[in-house]
């Protein structure tokens, strides 16, 4: 069985991207559109959640705060999705307790390598 | 990147509905709204737009875009006041943008320097708040100091993870199985500051490393593995040569209080930014379906339509008694068919919103391409109409609104010297009336220039030199094939599209545009147009064993009338009394020459309607014979366009029915009469009585009689 990783992010470009490449290196991808449908998508035996920032409902950091405040996802990896003109707001998914982040627009090679680097 | 073309498709789709997004919430600010969210919802869109641009390597638009979240990003957190020109900017930004995704999308490449001005503009307002750091300056100075050429290089890296590493959920396992992608590593761990068993605490962390790491990659690879921990753990790689000669050490590690305090300061923000994030937005619950699927869904549907009422119209004339199943079936069947044709139809009903939302920023650089301030109004945006049919109006309602900018309003010079108030009224409402959208477009401008319509109708050999036509008709001409009202072409208005061309659109629609206007209070344009081009309420009627359909919407009530109640103009037009109008009746044997069984109206029956712009009009019928749901097959497409019939459909026998344009009806047998009149008599009238028949009301009797007398006068 493939690792199983969530998924969010409101564009459905990125998504279908992130999926795409995941699935090809033979994880199991669950989507979900932002944080709030992320908190109903999200089950105990995720592997790691990827996560834009900047989404409607309920943005990136605030699932990040609401995973971490969760006994279940405490120590799931969480990669937040960035781009390089937020650098702060790397510093607020780590203060959030991310796990890591991807600078986004990323190579399908770099996301894999982040993916593994996290979760194995 | 073949697997790719399909993420583009998408890719592509989503822009279109984000750039779409971007408009409305721009407009909103563009009215002064201050809700955050709307810029938080530009910033969203552009967002997502620039992330896919890099995904797919459109360095153009990827590069604008990210300019552009910038500057959003700058205005949302307050760090840049939004003025009214930092909106102009974003309205211009988000042209620019839409322009590069439409060249990313058809591959066609745009100038080196397009959109170059812009993104000056944005880059001089980011600069007045530049914060000093950009990261990337620092990587490109530790790459220059590693060698270019691949050298075997020992690194010694000391690393003691703390607690928060764990709290984030890295693991110190994987980080070394990464490092050992780069190459050979060994490990010593350092147990000293773990404590005995019963005083181990679970979440601590204990154990730190020393790895030594024969590699040919650069130290940046070496620190982008402990990339995620750096500011959890004591870290020291230091780069051993191999040659032993020059050591050279790079303290990666720093004192880490000042980012942790800083973060303490972004937190609460981040929750006050999230939180209102929160209110607002209604999660979507839409899905996107491909309008081909729709469009053919209800084909099949109409389809399913006509043979449900062929069927019922082959059981009616069983006996009930006899198959009380079948009956029962059947009359479900209609039932589901029709509730089925609604859903189906409410697929593609949407409101006119979409189309109307644009309108404001037109007003906006378009009054100041003038030089005029102009406030538009608009009502009704939330009428719905079939998808079709809004695709249709936002080209004639652009032009409409061109038109009252540029001709219709005043400068604010004249405005003032007038004696109005500076700022020009203009007016775009949307609204049902008569199962049939109508799209007003009023100014109070100048109005129609009468004088210089004439003369150019004269110049064109529209009309005779000594024939001066009533009002209404000379502001009616401007529609005029070929007709341009402009005394000079601008930049603004005079795109080569006339209003003929406008007109011929909406009429290949089944609708109507007219002009009403009064000189120096201003002009208005009313659009009327089907609520849907797919199906409709009918009402069949038969004329001369001829059936015909009369739309739904327009009957208001059908009734035999006495003798008495029957009248006739000395113009020949005939008027039936009820309840104290006089109300203009048409009859159809007339316009179609057929022969009415009977001739009589106070033997036969009389449909009365309700037009848009003629008010009600009797029509008489021989018989009615029943009311059905009718799909509207186009007569220009199957056929060729018949005057007074809007479409036609199928009945349920197979047979083909003209659906009838009720006002196109009246206005023919108007013609008619004037025929007919004509060739009797063509004493003309003087007009100069007629100064106020512009704006015509048919069911005033008085009115309409003098309009009659003016349509006497000879045209041409």
């Amino acid at each position: 069985m493939g690792k199983k990783i969530l998924a969010v992010d409101d564009s459905k470009t990125m998504r279908d991207m992130v999926s795409f490449t995941l699935k090809g290196a033979g994880y199991d991808v669950v989507e979900a559109e932002d944080g709030l449908l992320a908190l109903d998508a999200i089950s105990a035996d995720v592997d790691l959640v990827i996560t834009d920032i900047n989404m409607p409902n309920m943005g990136g950091i605030e699932l990040v705060k609401a995973l971490r405040g969760n006994p279940d996802h405490s120590s799931t990896p969480i990669l937040v999705l960035t781009t390089e003109s937020d650098d702060s707001k790397k510093n607020e998914g780590r203060s959030a307790g991310a796990t890591g982040w991807i600078i986004k627009p990323f190579e399908p090679e770099k996301l894999l390598k982040v993916v593994q680097k996290v979760c194995g | 990147m073949d697997e790719y073309a399909q993420f583009k498709i998408t890719y592509f789709a989503e822009c279109a509905e984000l750039l779409a997004d971007v408009e409305t919430q721009l407009s909103e600010l563009g009215s002064g709204s201050e809700d955050p969210e709307v810029l938080h919802a530009i910033f969203r869109a552009v967002h997502s737009i620039k992330a896919g641009a890099g995904a797919f390597k459109f360095t153009k638009l990827a590069e604008f875009s990210h300019q552009f979240e910038a500057l959003l990003d700058r205005m949302r957190d307050g760090r840049i006041q939004v003025t009214e020109e930092g909106v102009g900017i974003l309205f211009r930004a988000s042209d620019i943008l839409s322009a590069m995704v439409e060249s990313a999308e058809n591959e066609t490449p745009l100038l080196e320097d397009f959109g170059s001005q812009i993104l000056e503009e944005i880059k001089t307002i980011i600069s007045s708040d530049e914060e000093p750091s950009p990261a990337t300056p620092v990587m490109a100075v530790l790459q220059q100091t590693e060698d270019t050429i691949p050298v075997e290089k020992n690194y010694t890296i000391s690393f003691a993870p703390k607690t928060e590493l764990f709290k984030h959920a890295n693991e110190p396992l994987l980080i070394v199985r990464e490092l050992k992608t780069l190459g050979n590593v060994t490990a010593k761990p350092s147990l000293e500051r773990l404590p005995l068993l019963q005083k181990l605490d679970g979440e601590e962390a204990y154990i730190s490393w020393i790895f030594t790491l024969q590699s040919e990659a650069p130290l940046v690879d070496v620190e982008e593995v402990f990339e995620f921990v750096t500011e959890d753990c004591d870290l020291n790689i230091s780069l051993v040569a191999e040659n032993q000669d020059e050591e050279e050490t790079k303290e990666v590690n720093k004192s880490h209080e000042k980012p942790s305090d800083l973060d303490q300061v972004t937190t609460p923000k981040a929750t006050k930014l999230a939180a209102k994030q929160n209110i607002g937005t209604p999660k979507a619950t839409s899905i996107r379906v491909d309008l081909d699927r729709v469009d053919l869904l209800v084909n099949t549907v109409g389809e399913l339509v006509i043979t449900q009422s062929m069927l019922s119209q082959q059981t009616n004339e069983l006996p009930t008694d006899q198959f009380p199943n079948m009956v029962r079936g059947l009359e479900e069947l209609a039932l589901h068919t029709r509730e089925l044709q609604e859903s189906v139809m409410a697929i593609r009903m949407q409101p006119v919103k979409s189309v109307f939302s644009r309108m404001p920023r037109l007003v906006r650089e378009l009054s100041a391409k003038l030089g005029k301030t102009v406030k538009l109004t608009t009502i009704g945006e939330n009428t719905e109409v079939d998808k079709t049919v809004i695709e249709e109006i936002s080209d004639p309602i652009t032009h409409m609104i061109r038109n009252s900018l540029d001709h219709g309003l005043e400068t604010t010079e004249e405005r003032l010297a007038a004696g109005k108030p500076e700022t020009g009224q203009v007016t775009l409402s949307a609204e049902h009336r008569g199962g049939r959208i109508i799209i007003t477009i009023s100014d109070d401008g100048r109005g129609i220039n009468r004088k210089a319509v004439i003369a150019r109708a004269r110049e064109r050999g529209l009309i005779g030199d000594t024939v001066t036509p009533p009002d209404d008709e000379v502001d009616n001409m401007i529609f005029a094939p070929g007709f341009s009202t402009a005394e000079k072409v601008t930049d603004v208005s005079g795109r080569g599209v006339g209003m003929d061309v406008v007109r011929r659109n909406i009429q290949a629609l089944g609708g109507r545009i007219s002009i009403q206007s009064a000189p120096g209070k201003g002009s208005k344009f009313i659009m009327t147009l089907p609520l849907t081009l797919a199906v409709m309420d009918g009402m069949i009627i038969e004329v001369g064993g001829a059936k015909y359909v009369i739309p739904i919407p327009n009957i208001l009530e059908s009734f035999r009338p006495p003798k008495e109640a029957l009248k006739q103009l000395p113009t020949g037009q005939n008027l039936v009394y009820v309840r104290g109008e006089y109300i203009p009746i048409c009859h159809l044997q007339q316009i179609f020459n057929v022969r009415a069984a009977e001739q009589d109206p106070s033997k036969a029956l009389i449909v009365l309607t309700e037009t848009e712009e003629s008010g009600t009009v009797g029509i008489v019928v021989d018989q009615i014979v029943g009311q059905q749901q009718v799909v509207i097959k186009s007569l220009e497409s199957n056929y060729r366009p018949v005057p007074g019939i809007s479409a036609a459909t199928i009945l349920g026998n197979g047979k083909v029915a003209p659906i009838i344009d009720v006002e196109a009806i009246y206005l023919l047998s108007q013609q008619l009469m004037i025929n007919s009149t004509l060739q009797s008599d063509s004493a003309p009238v003087p007009t100069d009585t007629l100064e106020e028949v512009s704006i015509v009301e048919a069911d005033n009797i008085e009115l309409a009689s003098d309009l009659i007398e003016v349509h006497t006068t000879p045209i041409g």
